[in-house]
C-alpha cells in the first residue's frame, strides 16, 4: 500500500515538450511511471519520449483515462494549468513549477475545491511510491521500498534525509514534497491522516522548515488523531527574522513562525524532533522498535 | 519586495485613499524648499526598510518649519538597526480622535487573502494577537468575487458607529483590496486608521510589501525599489540565479536547495559556530553559477571559511564535482574551504574532488566541524 499513488497511476505531463518536460517524462518513465500522454497546445500528434502529446488536458483524459498529472510550465502559466487539469477531471495534480505568483495560488484554491482536486505544490519535487510510481524531479535511486512515510516542505534536504533512511534500512511507503511556498495544495495534516489511514506505513518523518503554523497544526493533529509514530525536524533555526530563507514561505514574520515555537509544539506532542538530519534514522528505530 | 511609506502613501492617494499632505526629501535643503513656509505641526519621520524607527528617534514632531529643518536634520544620516537614514517624509500631522489598524495578508491556513482590522490602531499588531487575539477581527475574502461593499461594511461597523465614518472606512478597505490584488501585494497596512476631530477618517502611516514572484508583471511596482546595501546584493545574486541572505558570522556557506541550505546554516550552529549567510545554488552544475556564488560569498569580509554542501540528486555527484573543480581554479582565495559531497555517484565525484587539494568530508557534521576548526586559524 502506500498514498495518493501506485502502480495503477496514470500520469500525464503537461509542458511535456519543453525542456525540463521531456527531460524528466524519460526519467519518470524509466523508473516505472505509468506516463499516458502529455500536453502542449497546437502539438498534437507529435510524440515526445514515446509519450502522445495532446493540445489540451480535456483530450488527454479522453484518450487515455488519466488521473494524475504533473506540470512543468512557466510560472507565468501554472495556475492557468492547475485549473485545466482540475476542470478535465485530474485527481492529482502536481506542480513542479517554481516562482508562482500567490495571488495566482489563491484563485486556484476554489477550483480545486470545486472539482475536488488535490495538488501536491507548486514549487515541489514531486511524490514517489518506491518500485510503483515517481511523479515529478526526485532522484530515484535513493529511495527504497519500505513502511517509512516522509513529507517535506524541501526538496534536497528531503534527498538528504531519505537517504539516510535508506542506507539504515528503513525504506518508505510513500514520500512527498509538498513544496516550500506560502500558499500551496495539500499540507502536514492532510497527509498525515492519508498515512494514518495508510496500513502499510508505521511510521511518518516530517520535515518542516520556519514560516507559518503548519508545523504547530501537524503537531496537534498527531496528538488527537494519530495513533502512529511520527518524527520530526526543523530546518531554520538559525534563520534571521523577516528575511526569505530561500522558499517563499521561509520567513519568519512578526515573530511567528520561528523553528522553536515548532520544537515546542512537537515536544508537546511527544513528536521527538532531530537535533540534525543524521538522527533521523535512529529516532525512527526507536519509535518502530527497531 | 518592500517600500517606503511614502511610496505606500503614493499609491494610496493613485488609489483614492485619503492621507495627509506630504513630501519625502533627501537633505536638508529639499526640506528648506519643499515645505511650505507656514508653520503648523508637522511629524517628520526616516524612510528605512525596518520597524521599530520612532523608539530608535526616527519619528519627530516639529511646530514650525524652522523647526521642521532642525528635526530633519537630526533623522537624516542617523543610523537605524545598521541602516543609514537617506530620506524623510515631512507630513502634516493631524490631530486624531480615534486610531485603528487595518491590514490585509496572504493567509495560508485559509489560502485567501485576508482582511484584518481591530479598534486597537497605532501599536504593534503583532502584540494586539499575542495578547488579546479576540481585538483583532478577519475576514476571508473570495478571489472570485474580491472585497464587496457589504463585506467592507460589515468590517467597518465594527470600527465605526456614525454612517458617515462607516461609509468612509468602507470605502479605504474596498480600494485598499484593490490596491492590494492589482499589484500582488503580500501585505498592505494602514496603521493608524484615524478618526479626525472633524470626523474625517484617513490613513497616517502605511506598509506595503509585494510577491517577489509577481514583479515580473508589476514593472511600476519594481520601478519603485529602493534597495539598501544588503538587499542589493540579494538582487544581484537574484539575477544570477542565486538566492543569498548576509548573516552576521563568520563561516560562509554554499548549498543546492534552500532546505539544505537552511540545515547547514543550523548544523553550523549547533557545533558552534556562526553561519556568515544563507546561500542556495540551485540544482545544475553549472561551473559559473559556482563561480559566482564564491564571488558573492567571499565579498564578505567576515568569512574566515567557507563549507561547500552539495547533495547530489539527478545532478549526479561527479558531475557536480567537475563543476568545482573548474570553478575553484578560477577563484584564488585564501579563505579555507571544506567541500562535502554525497548522493548519487558520491564516491567518483569525492575522487574528482580530491584533485582540488582541498579537504573532503562525507558528513554535514564533519563538514561543519571542519569548517568551525578551519575559521579559527
Amino acid at each position: 500500500m502506500s498514498i495518493l499513488i501506485n502502480k495503477d497511476t496514470k500520469v500525464i505531463v503537461q509542458g511535456i515538450t519543453g525542456r525540463d518536460g521531456a527531460f524528466h517524462t524519460s526519467k519518470m518513465k524509466a523508473y516505472g511511471t505509468n506516463i499516458v500522454g502529455g500536453t502542449s497546445p497546437g502539438k498534437a500528434g507529435q510524440e515526445v519520449e514515446g509519450v502522445p502529446v495532446f493540445n489540451s488536458v480535456e483530450d488527454a483524459v479522453k484518450a487515455t483515462g488519466a488521473n494524475a498529472s504533473v506540470i512543468f510550465v512557466p510560472a507565468a502559466f501554472a495556475a492557468d494549468a492547475i485549473m485545466e487539469a482540475s476542470y478535465a477531471g485530474i485527481d492529482l495534480v502536481v506542480c513542479i513549477t517554481e516562482h508562482v505568483p500567490v495571488q495566482d495560488m489563491i484563485k486556484v484554491t476554489p477550483v480545486l475545491k470545486k472539482h475536488g482536486t488535490k495538488l501536491i505544490g507548486a514549487n515541489c519535487p514531486g511524490l514517489i511510491t518506491p518500485d510503483e510510481c515517481l511523479i515529478g524531479i526526485l532522484p530515484a535511486m535513493i529511495f527504497k521500498k519500505g513502511n517509512v512515510g516522509l513529507i517535506s516542505r524541501s526538496g534536497t534536504l528531503t534527498y538528504e534525509v531519505v537517504n539516510m533512511l535508506t542506507e539504515s534500512g528503513l525504506g518508505q511507503t510513500t514520500c512527498v514534497g509538498i513544496g516550500g511556498d506560502a500558499v500551496s495544495g495539500l499540507y502536514f495534516i492532510d497527509l498525515l491522516e492519508m498515512y494514518e489511514n495508510d496500513p502499510a506505513t508505521e511510521a511518518v518523518v516530517l520535515i518542516g522548515e520556519i514560516g507559518g503554523d503548519a508545523e504547530e497544526q501537524a503537531a496537534r493533529f498527531i496528538k488527537e488523531k494519530m495513533t502512529k509514530p511520527v518524527v520530526a525536524f526543523i530546518a531554520g533555526q538559525s534563520a534571521p527574522p523577516g528575511k526569505r530563507m530561500g522558499h517563499a514561505g521561509a520567513i519568519i514574520s512578526s515573530g511567528s513562525g520561528t523553528a522553536e515555537e515548532k520544537i515546542k509544539a512537537f515536544k508537546a506532542a511527544d513528536v521527538p524532533v532531530a537535533k540534525e538530519p543524521r538522527d533521523i534514522p535512529g529516532l525512527v528505530k526507536e519509535k518502530l522498535g527497531l | 519586495m518592500k517600500i517606503h511609506e511614502y511610496q505606500a502613501r503614493n499609491l494610496f492617494r493613485k488609489y483614492g485613499i485619503p492621507v495627509p499632505e506630504g513630501v519625502v526629501c533627501h537633505t536638508v535643503d529639499e526640506v528648506k524648499q519643499n515645505v511650505s513656509d507656514k508653520d503648523k505641526l508637522r511629524v517628520i519621520k526616516a524612510q528605512v526598510h525596518v520597524g521599530g524607527r520612532g523608539k530608535a528617534g526616527g519619528v519627530k514632531l516639529a511646530n514650525t518649519k524652522a523647526e521642521a529643518v532642525e528635526k530633519a536634520e537630526q533623522i537624516l544620516g542617523m543610523d537605524i538597526k545598521g541602516i543609514t537614514v537617506e530620506k524623510v517624509l515631512v507630513a502634516d500631522a493631524v490631530d486624531i480622535e480615534k486610531e485603528f489598524y487595518v491590514g490585509l495578508i496572504n493567509d495560508r491556513n485559509t489560502k485567501s487573502v485576508t482582511l484584518m482590522a481591530s479598534a486597537e490602531g497605532g501599536v504593534e499588531i503583532e502584540e494586539v494577537a499575542k495578547v488579546s487575539p479576540e481585538k483583532i477581527i478577519k475576514m476571508p475574502i473570495d478571489p472570485s468575487m474580491g472585497l464587496m461593499p457589504w463585506q467592507a461594511r460589515k468590517i467597518a461597523i465594527q470600527l465605526f458607529a456614525d454612517p458617515k465614518e462607516i461609509r468612509q472606512c468602507a470605502n479605504i478597505l474596498v480600494k485598499l483590496y484593490q490596491l492590494y490584488v492589482e499589484t500582488d501585494s503580500s501585505l498592505a497596512e494602514i496603521n493608524p486608521l484615524v478618526l479626525t476631530p472633524d470626523k474625517q477618517v484617513l490613513a497616517i502611516d502605511g506598509k506595503m510589501n509585494f510577491d517577489d514572484n509577481a514583479l515580473y508583471r508589476q514593472k511600476e511596482i519594481l520601478s519603485m525599489r529602493e534597495a539598501d546595501k544588503d538587499e542589493l546584493k540579494e538582487i544581484e545574486a537574484n539575477a544570477k540565479g542565486l538566492s543569498y541572505i548576509k548573516l552576521d558570522g563568520n563561516i560562509g556557506c554554499m548549498v543546492n536547495g534552500a532546505g539544505l541550505a537552511m540545515a547547514t546554516m543550523d548544523m553550523i550552529k549547533l557545533y558552534g559556530g556562526e553561519p556568515a549567510n544563507f546561500l542556495d545554488i540551485g540544482g545544475s552544475s553549472n561551473p559559473q553559477k559556482v563561480v559566482d556564488a564564491m564571488n558573492i560569498l567571499l565579498s564578505d569580509q567576515n568569512v574566515k571559511s567557507v563549507m561547500i554542501n552539495i547533495f547530489g540528486g539527478i545532478t549526479r555527484c561527479d558531475d557536480v564535482a567537475r563543476g568545482l573543480v573548474i570553478a575553484l581554479d578560477q577563484i584564488k582565495t585564501d579563505v579555507p574551504i571544506v567541500i562535502r559531497l554525497s548522493g548519487t555517484n558520491a564516491k567518483e565525484g569525492l575522487e574528482i574532488i580530491k584533485q582540488t587539494g582541498l579537504p573532503v568530508v562525507e558528513t554535514m557534521r564533519e563538514a561543519a566541524q571542519t569548517a568551525i576548526e578551519l575559521s579559527k586559524k
